[in-house]
């Protein structure tokens, strides 16, 4: 296990003055995300909060090499850098071991690049690609995403006096990595970061695609405090609303189990884009419905693939 | 040893990117590009080439692919057609502004609705003002050539090109073919080349970021220049390659232009049709001229100029449509590079061949019939829609 210190000793690769919010979720998980992969690591990034707050020319927060190409194909473009790695390794004109890592938020993830993240999966390029999730496309001013939450209140999924935010439940992606076959696939909290560092080493090592899905508070897009971003990481776990969890080579294990289990509303009514549920209770309890059923399935899928 | 071989358009593309054996192949199978990536498989799964052949979900993935991997360092090529390229578009931007050294093998075919998966121009005129340069080809010959030129091109200049044949009609008929030997193709491309290596860690680049009001212009007008500044060195290396390869090709071509008073602009495999109708009608003592547009980008409007302003009647024969009232997308091309001249012909526009209807000889010979009564007494249209059923 890393410690912080081994983490921060070499310097952030992903450095502060980029332009993101205080208190984004996203920044903190790239910052870990590149400490964990270290020096030896190129990144493609999808169009999205965390791409335009990174790159604004002439700046960039980037100290290893970073490409974005466009919004829905980060993946594929993903896919292409590892092909000419391999290419060029085989000729001899790289000679190094470099981490290939892929990101995208969630509607780069989720919805518009679907297609391209399942395609470069389902092809077998070594290259980890990881999910922030926030919930929302946050970059063009908080839209609903197929990851937005059940009830949520987004700017084309708003709170009105007759649909009150969003009528759909979420889109379970990890599980749809999980139908790719692939070697890794796992979910993590910045509130966990030994986990979340630890995971990002194992899916580097794999030999194939893995996929990381991380949830990615964000004060603006949720509506809450910056200084509350760490917190609210940790009660979205501990209310099952985000599980910790990884599945290597069709195995399951639920890496976090809150001993204290906290009540939904705990982690909903600290944001704005939940409090229209404070007067309607069934959508509410609808959400806890579906995150309970989630997180028993979870449960019994461990169980099961451990036999 | 150099060989003479029958090949379709589409084997002709694939022989040279066997020659070219690039580092990267990125495709997605369309009608009639789709047997270039089944060939180029073949070559790769029985060992010809060194490539990573990477079968993407999309054409969308594929260029995408194709500009990863050419921001890494290595030499790229797709080939697609039609709506292929058309889902490309929102790539073809970035690969051109990022400069990448990319290669479309692009066969020419007719835009959906209704789907049709003959010839025509739009999907490459649709992807016209992207920065790739875009050269045309008229037998199979030419696209086996020019697929390795371009290579050249794009490495030289740090541009991405596409080459285009006519679908069916270059793609899948069969011509001869003077094939160079592979080494030949090899010692002439000598190693790829790309303005910058993202996977050089030694030296951390970020490709692709954002640039605001500050700077984006600034970026623009640059690559703008650089294309300007490119067609003379386009000419140089065309003339190289003749010099290397035997050839005899110019960015623009003009047949029996010198003293010619009507003439036909064209692109592609018509240009073949046109010049047997010149050939003949000079026979009969007719002053008549072609001109066959070989790059379409970047315009080589200086030339063009120079050779069509003495005419008196022009008409540019277009296999596309604007669908703004204007005529085709060359007709507007063409009458923008006469407009820097005093002197200019009467010209017309003949929007021919859509979805791949025949063009024959008849019809052409009928163009300059109309086009030298238009050009005496233009009681008609600019834009004149031939080779449609009455
Ligand atoms: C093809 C295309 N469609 C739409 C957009 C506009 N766009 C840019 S970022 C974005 C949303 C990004 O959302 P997400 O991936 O969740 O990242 P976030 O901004 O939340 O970090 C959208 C819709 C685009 N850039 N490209
Ligand atoms: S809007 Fe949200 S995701 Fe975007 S930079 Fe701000 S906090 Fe981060
Ligand atoms: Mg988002």
């Amino acid at each position: 296990m890393a410690s912080i210190k081994e983490l921060a000793s070499k310097g952030n690769l992903f450095a502060p003055g980029h332009r993101a919010c205080a208190g984004c979720g996203g920044t903190i998980i790239l910052r870990l995300v590149a400490a964990a992969a270290g020096e030896n690591t190129v990144f493609i990034g999808a169009t999205g909060c965390m791409e335009v707050a990174s790159t604004i020319y002439p700046y960039s927060a980037w100290k290893v090499p970073f490409l974005h190409n466009a919004f829905e194909n980060s993946a594929a473009t993903a896919s292409g850098v590892e092909s000419a790695y391999r290419a060029l390794k085989k000729k001899g004109k790289i000679t190094k071991d470099i981490n290939i890592i892929a990101f995208g938020g969630d509607g780069g993830t989720y919805d518009i690049g679907l297609q391209s993240l399942s395609g470069a999966m389902e092809r077998g390029h070594k290259l980890l690609y990881i999910c922030y999730d926030n919930g929302a496309y946050m970059n063009t001013g908080i839209q609903r995403s197929s990851a937005t939450p059940f009830g949520a209140n987004t700017t084309t999924s708003p709170a009105g006096s007759v649909i009150k935010g969003k009528t759909q439940q979420r889109k379970d992606l990890s599980e749809i990595m999980v139908a790719h076959n692939i070697p890794y696939v796992a979910q993590a909290s910045l509130f966990y970061w030994n986990d979340l560092v630890e995971k990002v080493k194992k899916a580097l090592k794999v030999d194939g695609p893995s996929f990381i899905n991380i949830l990615s508070p964000c004060p603006l897009g949720w509506g809450y405090d910056p200084s509350e971003t760490i917190e609210l990481s940790e009660l979205a776990v501990a209310t099952h609303f985000w599980n910790v969890y990884e599945c290597e080579n069709g195995k399951y294990k639920v890496n976090i189990k809150p001993k204290k289990e906290k009540p939904l509303e705990d982690f909903l009514f600290k944001q704005q884009r939940f409090k229209h549920l404070k007067n309607n209770p069934e959508i509410l309890e609808q959400l806890r419905a579906f995150l309970k059923e989630k997180y028993e399935n979870l449960l019994k899928k461990e169980e099961i693939s451990a036999r | 040893m150099r060989k003479i071989v029958a090949k379709t358009g589409n084997e002709a593309m694939a022989e040279a990117m066997r020659q070219i054996n690039p580092d990267v192949v990125a495709a997605y199978p369309i009608t009639p590009a789709t047997e270039i990536v089944q060939i180029f498989s073949n070559f790769v799964n029985n060992g010809q080439v060194d490539t990573i052949f990477v079968p993407t979900e999309s054409e969308h993935s594929a260029i995408s692919a194709c500009v990863g991997a050419s921001a890494s360092g290595a030499r790229v090529m797709t080939g697609t057609s039609s709506q292929g390229l058309a889902l490309m578009h929102e790539i073809l931007f970035v690969a051109g502004g990022l400069r990448l050294p990319i290669v479309i093998c692009e066969v020419n075919r007719a835009l959906s609705s209704p789907i049709n998966i003959h010839c025509d121009h739009s999907d490459t005129m649709a992807s016209r003002d992207a920065g790739w340069i875009q050269i045309f080809s008229e037998n199979p010959q030419e696209a086996y050539d020019q697929t390795i030129l371009a290579m050249k091109l794009s490495e030289d200049l740090f541009l991405p090109s596409m080459v285009t044949t006519d679908g069916f009609i270059i793609s899948h008929a069969m011509q001869k073919l003077e094939m160079y030997d592979d080494k030949e193709v090899k010692d002439y491309l000598g190693e790829p080349k790309t303005p910058f290596n993202f996977l050089n860690l030694d030296d951390p680049i970020t490709v692709g970021p954002l640039a605001l009001q500050d700077y984006y212009m600034e970026i623009k007008v640059q690559q703008s220049k650089f294309i300007n500044e490119s067609k003379k060195k386009i000419i140089n290396i065309l003339q190289d390659f003749n010099k290397r390869m035997g050839r005899n090709y110019k960015v623009v071509e003009d047949y029996f232009m010198e003293d010619a008073e009507y003439a036909i602009v064209c692109l592609g495999s018509t240009a073949g049709t046109a010049r047997y109708v010149v050939e003949n009608l000079r026979k009969k003592g007719e002053k008549v001229g072609l001109l066959k547009i070989r790059f379409y980008r970047p315009f080589f409007d200086e030339q063009i100029m120079d050779i069509l302003k003495n005419l008196k009647g022009c008409a540019v024969l277009d296999r596309s449509d604007m669908f703004a009232s204007t005529g085709g997308h060359l007709f507007n091309d063409v009458k923008s590079a006469l407009y820097a001249s005093q002197k200019h012909p009467i010209i017309r526009d003949y929007i021919y061949g859509l979805g791949g209807r025949d063009i024959d000889i008849e019809d052409i010979e009928e163009v300059f019939k109309d086009i030298k009564e238009f050009s005496t007494n233009k009681n008609e249209e600019f834009v004149k829609y031939i080779t449609v059923r009455e």
